[in-house]
């Protein structure tokens, strides 16, 4: 549903379902609309089975990178003999995603229920979920829920009576951005810096604590419990377009926008629709102007891409950007393009975890340079500065944080040049109106 | 480069402070993983993580102030100086931004009587800082006052929210 | 145990290296240097400095070379356009933020980041009209200091004091472009092998107090020597300015101290540039002491050695085989006893590497001495010295309570650096040169024999031991001829397989004795 307001009919409520209701957060509560019977039915299945009706649902990661999960849960080894862990990526950082958040907050209880089947899927005991530091109401409801989940004996050395153990561990980040990244989360959990790692080794053969291990956005693994009961293919049968993107999907939507929100379609659903008829459109008397459609690191749409986009990963792509984390800020035409552009390399600049040196050093420089043209005193060469500053960011380091800063400055000089020749040629307001 | 001083360090890790870190030890296969959670414990004690803590964590945890203090200084969430009574955080990240999180940032500045970010107010009942992304993009602008998050606050509202803290 | 081989191209020339090495090790041996930073051969590699990035063909990206293993038919372009390109983006990026004061940072000269720069940067900076990043100096205690400004972050240092040191005093503080590297107030760079980091760091961030501003480093003549401080024998270099040693670093050599040297022997070096030096041969004739030349004063030793009854040999332990074998030769036929002076210490290990540490015995040539016939049993050879005829003193440091013993003996040699004043009866006095100042052998506690080069040049007449001995023994009876140059008078010495110099090489070659388990 289109938390906070009331589910549109264009919504298909698979896990936002429950959102706003109090109740559904006790485990009682959960089992009532029918909790638990998913983890229930994992526990009567094998490691092989559980993987098998995940790869069947074409479920897809949820955090931004989409990579298929049943693949992911099936590159952890068998009978290696070494503790595997899974890892809960709920460090939702990306500015404009909001939605792993609301699943927290309102059905914890799905969240660990999928924890619980992932653990069970790769053939882990433990379950190490990564909330972000902020997020202390999120926290707060999700420690009491795993508590309970304990006392009901969901969790723990015997998870209902099966014999198995199942332990799911809440640990509190403490206000990094790049600690979403799956291996900079790990690094976090054992008491580090959270710098990401080279890769390989990959998780899967080398990951928290040196063993195997999986990482998954919250919204994945909540969306596991319902595969599992409802059926793979029914999952599966959740698409409006590509076979390839399945299911239902959150998307929070904020910005300018009548009712922003977090907002849960069927993937294929047309961009036009979600911003128009869901949100309600945009603000009275104003234009859309800018769309940045997953999470920040992904490129800026123009009001000419949205036109026929829809909602999945295939079709994003096609209109040259990403479905991402599935955070989508939405900017009319009061929008200063030059300013929004250079916030967000602030913010990545801010968040450079200092290892690589293009990032480290590329993050801050691109910042300058944003901030020298907004304050009149741009030089006419560092439009191409900005873009060859871009390009010795992308593909060159560790992880994509220094990639992540490059593309809306790439995107936001494409479609929004003459914003940034304004600024050049002395004009002392914003220049608004677009292209 | 430098921190501020404290005069001498009280232990933080005694009694059931000590006996909440202790139940942390068996969900983890390494001493160091507790490192996060035990600089919590020291700041929700202290209200700030001082040297005298660095120096605490690093004994109980087998690690050195060096790296202890390479890791506080890593989470922007670690205060690593006193701050007011109540801490506010501000987003002013894009989404938040393009919908006037830095007028919220303006209004609060006026009304705590903090006058500039980062600093406390001559009454030492708030400090407010500037933070990327709170998660809440819905909501803007929204803010942390200690552990609460309070939503959708304009520069009218400021002084309601302020007076739920004393 | 054969390893596997797999065969890669870089840069066109096609190598064989072993299975598992990394791209930066295979193109060394192609003869291709690949720019680098926070790589370094005996630490873990965090490839985070992004310069050695290289082109691997069917790779999508380019690749860090120093995490990059080999693999069968590689086929690298280390020069690409491509890579040179993003190389080049690497170094202004790293040169943003550091200052250009070349010409007052002591790593000028032998600085990588000048040196990759030179290469490969671009002439001139785009990141013009900003203020560069500003940090204080910090002093990290013990010989070290740093200086932020010039950090490019390759956390070498950081690296060395936890990993290999295992003891992580240093860490990056702070994220982003505001990171730096932190020591805890609490802290000092004390450890004993902690000078290393100011080797390791590629750039005039971490600086030696002792060094600082003593030299430009291109005024500096290098020699391949050893470290006379313990029986570890680390190899080393002695940096000389106009014949004053002004520094000693670490010489690769894996097999012993890998890239390291402790500090205590890093900072050994004052008595190398010692002013009050014995310059020529003093004799005692009636109660006077008189300077003389080499052949009266050689005359001498000739006779004093032919008509000695029980002698005492006693050396200091930088003593070299050449001149401690030539000295046993001198006297041979006599009953001698023969003793190398061992100072002791505390053993500090360097925790990550195996087998390498300051060692207890303060004697670099200890297990040399062993195989020529010197016992470390000092206070029992020092038991003889009553009972000797002559007692030859080769530039051994002696207590008070030795001195008066030896200086009670009936005949004194002494083969020395300096005089000894308590020594003043002594019948001759022969200046001879110090480890820094000729060449010679030390064999190590693995019985590793590892060749020095002179460093300085004599002072005054001073002469090696090994040669004042042999020119002695030469005189001693007709048909003898004294070698004329250390390899001569090292491959004249039994106890060594009949190595010579040249199969000693620079990195020195364990005896047979070692492996056939002889030494304990």
């Amino acid at each position: 549903m289109g938390y906070p307001y009331p589910s549109h009919p264009k919504e298909t409520p698979v896990l936002s379902k429950h959102f706003g209701e109090v109740e559904a957060r006790t485990f009682d509560g959960w089992v009532a609309r029918g909790g638990y019977e998913a983890l229930k039915k994992a526990l009567a299945m094998t490691p092989e089975e559980i993987v098998a009706e995940v790869k069947a649902s074409g479920l897809r990661g949820r955090g931004g990178a989409g990579f298929p999960t049943g693949m992911k849960w099936s590159f952890m080894p068998k009978d290696d003999g070494k503790p595997h862990y899974l890892c809960c990526n709920a460090d939702e950082s990306e500015p404009g995603t909001f939605k792993d958040r609301e699943i927290i907050r309102w059905t914890p209880h799905a969240l660990i229920e999928g924890c619980a089947i992932g653990c069970l899927g790769i053939r882990a005991e433990t379950c190490y979920i990564y909330i972000r530091g902020e997020f202390t109401e999120p926290w707060h409801i999700l420690v009491a829920a795993v508590a309970e989940a304990y006392a009901k004996g969901a969790l723990g050395e015997n998870a209902f009576g099966s014999g198995r153990r199942i332990d799911i561990v809440v640990h509190r980040g403490a206000g990094a951005y790049i600690c979403g990244e799956e291996t900079a989360l790990m690094n976090s959990i054992e008491g580090r810096r959270g710098n990401p790692r080279v890769k390989p080794p990959f998780p899967a053969v080398a990951g928290l604590f040196g063993m195997p291990t999986t990482i998954n956005n919250v919204e994945t693994l909540a969306a596991v419990p319902v595969i599992l009961t409802r059926g793979s293919a029914w999952y599966a049968g959740l698409s409006l377009s590509s076979p390839k993107s399945t299911g239902s999907k959150l998307f929070s939507v904020c910005g300018h926008v009548q009712r922003p929100g977090t907002y849960e379609i069927t993937m294929g659903l047309p961009m036009r629709e979600l911003i128009y008829d869901m949100c309600g459109g945009m603000l009275p008397g104003r234009t859309l102007k800018a769309v940045i459609p997953g999470g920040s690191s992904v490129p800026i749409m123009n009001a000419a891409d949205i036109e026929d986009c829809p909602m999945d990963y295939e079709g994003i792509v096609a209109h040259g950007s990403m479905l991402g984390s599935g955070g989508m800020i939405v900017m009319d035409d009061t929008t200063d393009m030059v300013y929004q552009v250079m916030r967000l390399a602030r913010f990545y600049a801010d968040e450079s975890c200092a290892q690589c040196t293009n990032c480290r050093e590329g993050t801050a420089w691109t910042t300058k340079i944003l901030e020298r043209i907004l304050a009149g005193e741009g030089k006419p060469t560092d439009l191409d500065l900005l873009l060859s500053l871009a390009d010795n960011m992308t593909g060159k380091t560790i992880c994509v944080l220094s990639d992540s800063c490059a593309v809306p400055v790439v995107s936001g000089l494409q479609k929004f040049r003459g914003e940034f020749e304004a600024y050049l040629s002395g004009a002392t307001a914003p220049v608004t109106a677009g292209v | 480069m430098s921190s501020h001083a404290e005069t001498v360090h009280d232990p933080v890790f005694v009694g059931d402070t000590l006996a909440k870190l202790e139940a942390l030890y068996p969900k983890y296969p390494t001493k160091m993983a507790l490192l996060l959670p035990a600089l919590w414990m020291v700041q929700e004690a202290r209200g700030w993580v001082s040297e005298g803590g660095v120096i605490e964590v690093g004994e109980k945890l087998g690690l050195t102030p060096a790296y202890v203090r390479g890791v506080v200084s890593f989470y922007t969430m670690y205060h690593t100086h006193p701050v007011g009574r109540h801490f506010i955080q501000v987003c002013t990240t894009s989404p938040c931004n393009i919908c006037g999180a830095e007028d919220v940032v303006k209004s609060l500045l006026r009304h705590t009587g903090c006058g500039e970010l980062g600093a406390t107010s001559p009454d030492g009942r708030f400090t407010v800082v500037e933070v990327e992304c709170l998660g809440a993009c819905g909501f803007a602008t929204p803010i942390l006052v200690d552990d609460d998050t309070v939503e959708s606050v304009t520069p009218e509202n400021v002084p309601t929210i302020l007076a739920r803290y004393p | 145990m054969t390893v596997e081989m797999v065969s890669v191209t870089i840069d066109g020339v096609t190598v064989q290296v072993p299975k598992g090495s990394n791209v930066i090790e295979a193109a060394e041996r192609a003869g291709v240097v690949v720019p680098h930073y926070c790589y370094h051969p005996s630490l873990p590699s965090p490839a985070v400095c992004r310069m050695c990035l290289v082109e691997v063909e069917k790779a999508p990206k380019l690749l860090p070379a120093c995490v990059t293993q080999v693999t069968e038919g590689q086929v690298v372009h280390v020069h690409s356009e491509k890579a040179i390109k993003a190389r080049a983006g690497v170094l202004e990026f790293l040169l943003i933020n550091h200052p250009l004061d070349c010409p007052i940072c002591d790593q000028s000269g032998e600085c990588e980041l000048q040196d990759f720069q030179f290469q490969e940067g671009q002439q001139k900076t785009r990141f013009t009209d900003f203020a560069k990043r500003y940090n204080p100096v910090e002093d990290f205690g013990h010989d070290i200091l740093y200086v932020p400004n010039r950090c490019i972050l390759c956390t070498r240092c950081v690296r060395f004091m936890g990993s290999v040191a295992e003891e992580p005093v240093l860490e990056v503080y702070e994220r982003g472009d505001r990171a730096y590297i932190g020591l805890d107030q609490s802290q000092r760079l004390d450890h004993e092998w902690a000078g290393n980091v100011v080797d390791l760091c590629p750039v005039g961030s971490l600086l030696s107090k002792d060094f600082l501003h003593k030299a430009r480093v291109w005024d500096l003549d290098k020699a391949a020597s050893i470290c006379p401080g313990c029986t570890q024998g680390c190899n080393m270099t002695i940096d000389t300015r106009d014949e004053v040693v002004v520094r000693l670093r670490p010489r690769p050599n894996l097999e012993v101290n890998r890239h390291f040297i402790c500090d205590t022997g890093r900072a050994d070096y004052r008595w190398m540039n010692r002013g009050d030096r014995v310059e020529a041969p003093l004799v005692l004739d009636s109660d006077r002491i008189r300077a003389t030349d080499w052949d009266l004063a050689l005359d001498r030793l000739a006779v004093l050695a032919a008509e000695a009854g029980p002698v005492v040999v006693l050396a200091g332990g930088r003593a070299s085989c050449e001149s401690l074998g030539w000295t046993m030769r001198l006297v041979a036929g006599r009953s001698v006893v023969a003793a190398m002076q061992v100072p002791q210490g505390e053993e500090v290990p360097l925790a990550a590497v195996p087998n390498l540490a300051l060692r207890a015995d303060r004697a670099a040539n200890l297990h040399g001495a062993r195989l020529l016939g010197y016992r470390a049993d000092w206070s029992s050879a020092m038991g003889e010295v009553a009972a000797a005829s002559l007692v030859i003193v080769l530039d051994a440091e002696l207590t008070d309570a030795d001195a008066a013993l030896v200086a009670a003996a009936p005949q004194v040699i002494q083969l020395a650096t300096v005089t000894d004043p308590r020594l003043h009866d002594a019948q001759l006095v022969l200046p001879i040169t110090s480890m820094a100042e000729e060449q010679g052998v030390y064999v190590n506690r693995d019985l590793r024999a590892q060749r020095y080069l002179p460093a300085r040049s004599a002072p005054g007449m001073a002469r090696p031991a090994w040669w004042v001995a042999s020119q002695g023994w030469a005189l001693g009876a007709e048909g003898r001829s004294a070698p004329a140059t250390a390899a001569e008078a090292f491959a004249a010495l039994d106890a060594f397989d009949g190595l010579s110099y040249r199969d000693l090489g620079l990195t020195g070659r364990v005896l047979a004795t070692a492996t056939a388990g002889v030494a304990s």
